[in-house]
């Protein structure tokens, strides 16, 4: 492998590691707001149950 | 009631298959279909990636300019979102111009980098001047008065695209190629220009896919700390 060759190959292998290392980080935040969304649908019947308990007086 | 118009987008599973084709087949034209350079020789494929990546980069930048104004002509928060973005996506690219533009003088000139010339400083300062548009962002609590510093400030930096591209033309002295001149077609002989167009169309749709993923991520995110805070 020339010198030039070796420099081609390294510009060519920098914009593809930026783009691969952008996806990576694209799909990092997918998953945490992916996980967001699950926690709010876990919490939402919970919280709609609560809304719905009618306060009773007691004695 | 009345009836919401969305503007036609072009489904995000297409956008990301006309990328991996445009830039496979780029690829494949750069290393295997165009000939060596008469001057530079091998190291001359760079350009195909360099220079369009370098477009690309100003095509965000002033895409993320266009999307400040609306937002400052329409008060919509979308087009903020949207702005923001796209400068995020040039600074990615520009970085990219940056890297590849230093591997490149590096073989032909032997040097990462020249302070004397003013296409590369000016690209820099453009490349700085949208790096502290994020600080600039992130300094100001969110919301109306964020979104319109940052819309002030994209609209500002827009200026610099053709002072930065002209730079080369106007520079008296200088080793940067030109090659888009009125006679391109003798600086960049058949394959070489069709090399060269498919390379621009795949870093543009890629950019273009990257945009839209992106955009997509912040409005989930921005809807969710709604809901949150509901």
């Amino acid at each position: 492998m020339t010198t030039a060759e070796k420099y081609v190959t390294a510009a060519y292998c920098a914009v593809f590691a930026m783009v691969l290392l952008y996806v990576v980080l694209i799909a990092l935040k997918l998953n945490r707001l992916e996980r967001e969304v699950d926690e709010l649908e876990r919490r939402a019947p919970e919280e709609a149950a609560e809304d719905e308990r009618v306060t009773v007086d007691v004695g | 009631m009345r009836a919401v118009v969305r503007p036609y987008r072009i489904p995000l599973p297409a956008l990301a298959g006309a990328s991996l084709v445009l830039v496979t087949t780029a690829l494949a034209l750069v290393f295997f279909v165009v000939p060596n350079d008469a001057d530079q020789g091998f190291s001359q494929r760079i350009f195909y990636f360099h220079v369009s990546i370098a477009f690309t980069a100003y095509a965000c930048f002033a895409g993320g300019a266009w999307k400040a104004l609306v937002h400052l002509w329409k008060r919509d928060p979308r087009a903020d979102l949207e702005s923001y973005v796209a400068v995020h996506q040039g600074l990615i690219f520009g970085s990219l111009v940056l890297i590849t533009g230093s591997i490149w003088a590096k073989i032909s000139w032997g040097h990462w980098w020249l302070w004397s010339e003013d296409q590369l400083v000016l690209f820099l300062v453009l490349f700085l001047f949208y790096a502290a548009y994020f600080m600039l962002r992130f300094s100001v609590d969110p919301g109306p008065q964020r979104a319109n510093f940052s819309a002030v400030y994209a609209l500002f930096g827009v200026v610099l695209i053709p002072v930065s591209f002209l730079a080369i033309r106007i520079a008296k002295h200088f080793i940067h190629p030109i090659v888009f001149t009125s006679h391109v077609t003798s600086n960049l002989p058949g394959s070489m220009l069709w090399t060269y167009g498919v390379a621009q169309a795949a870093l543009l749709v890629l950019a273009y896919t990257l945009y839209r993923v992106e955009l997509s991520g912040k409005r989930i995110d921005a809807r969710l700390r709604e809901l949150r805070t509901a």
